[in-house]
């Protein structure tokens, strides 16, 4: 049986799919066979983050629909073989994700993989809905901003009150809190919200901090999930990530300012 | 950032503040939202059209209120009754 994450935020542009890319691929690298699926029907970026754009022949709602069986819409990872990628279909009909379709698929997942990682769209219409509704863990994507933790919130009340294991009243969807875009200068300054004060809003179990970083808009550009980038900060705020979720203690980087050597400050001003 | 803004940074109050005391206020009042029962409207509506048989009150003379502590749920339904002289025969 495979463990199904929802990543998942509410609001949009905070990182989902950076995160599920990321995420998924962290997975797939320790050894673990990984799904990660674009629920973004009609708005697909899932296979563009990944850099398998080109190698899309049949995607999700092909094989809801009975076109396609699941393992020719599955692409293999060329870097990690341990990792596919299901993309999401670019059909205008939002309702091509039907609840029970997808959970066939789901189920058939399952089956042979350890991990399924859902990508949910931004909002909570159909698509989010669907995202989340099998989960079992949901890392919900947080910026140290007003309206994403808001949105942030409501997304925690449809996660204990929408999904299938809500409904069937088994144990909830365990939830995990993931700040992305952090710049700790900016809370040193009093200008953004710190790590505490957004766990103290959301009392939400914190799996992870990633700082704001160029390496994000790099790695995207090329196709490749910013894990990979093992020097970057944010690579190594991912892996930390992916660690702590499977169990293992990593205290957390990237929180505080670094301290510029006098020389750095001399010569990069 | 110069000296000065460095001590001045300190004793104002940061945007961050700010938002953070928005924040709680707004969450706390969604939370509370969502953790009454869905049936409160309808249950409003009706208790009013019982008492419109009997007294002439206006829509907004009723409110129904749900809070919820740590062990205990309280149902409060408020309905302001107008003057003596309104009442029907």
């Amino acid at each position: 049986m495979a463990r199904i994450i929802v990543i998942t935020s509410g609001k949009g542009g905070v990182g989902k799919t950076t995160t599920a890319a990321a995420f998924a691929m962290g997975l797939a690298q320790r050894g673990h066979k990984t799904a990660v699926v674009d629920f973004d029907v009609g708005l697909r970026n899932l296979d563009l983050i990944m850099g398998c754009e080109r190698r899309v022949v049949f995607d999700f709602v092909n094989v809801i629909n009975g076109e396609a069986n699941l393992n020719q819409a599955l692409i293999r990872d060329k870097r990690c073989d341990q990792l596919f990628v299901l993309p999401a279909s670019q059909t205008r009909d939002k309702d091509a994700l039907t609840k029970d379709g997808v959970g066939q698929v789901i189920d058939e997942l399952s089956k042979t993989f350890d991990y399924v990682v859902c990508d949910s769209p931004a909002g909570i219409e159909h698509g989010a809905m669907m995202a989340m509704y099998y989960a079992d863990d949901a890392i919900v994507v947080t910026n140290p901003e007003v309206s994403s933790v808001r949105d942030s919130d409501r997304m925690l009340g449809i996660l204990s009150s929408k999904s299938r294991r809500a409904e069937a009243n088994e144990a909830p969807i365990e939830e995990f809190l993931l700040l992305t875009r952090y710049v700790p200068e900016r809370v040193a300054r009093g200008e953004m919200l710190s790590v505490d004060d957004v766990q103290e809003i959301l009392s939400l179990k914190l799996i992870g901090v990633i700082p704001e970083s160029q390496a994000v808009l790099n790695a995207s550009n090329a196709g490749n999930p910013v894990i990979l980038d093992k020097h970057s900060q944010a690579g190594m705020a991912y892996s930390d990530t992916v660690d702590r979720y499977l169990g293992q203690e990593r205290p957390h980087r990237f929180l505080t300012i670094e301290k510029k050597g006098l020389l750095s400050r001399w010569f990069k001003g | 950032m110069g000296l000065l803004d460095y001590f001045r940074g300190q004793r104002s109050k940061g945007s961050a503040e700010l938002a953070k005391e928005r924040l709680q206020i707004l969450v706390a009042h969604d939370r509370a939202e969502r953790s009454r029962p869905l049936y409160l409207p309808k249950l409003q509506r009706e208790i009013l059209e019982v008492i419109r048989k009997y007294v002439a009150v206006d829509m907004d003379a009723i409110s129904v209120n749900y809070e919820q502590d740590e062990d205990r749920e309280v149902l409060e339904v408020n309905v302001v009754l107008p003057d003596a002289v309104d009442q029907r025969s």
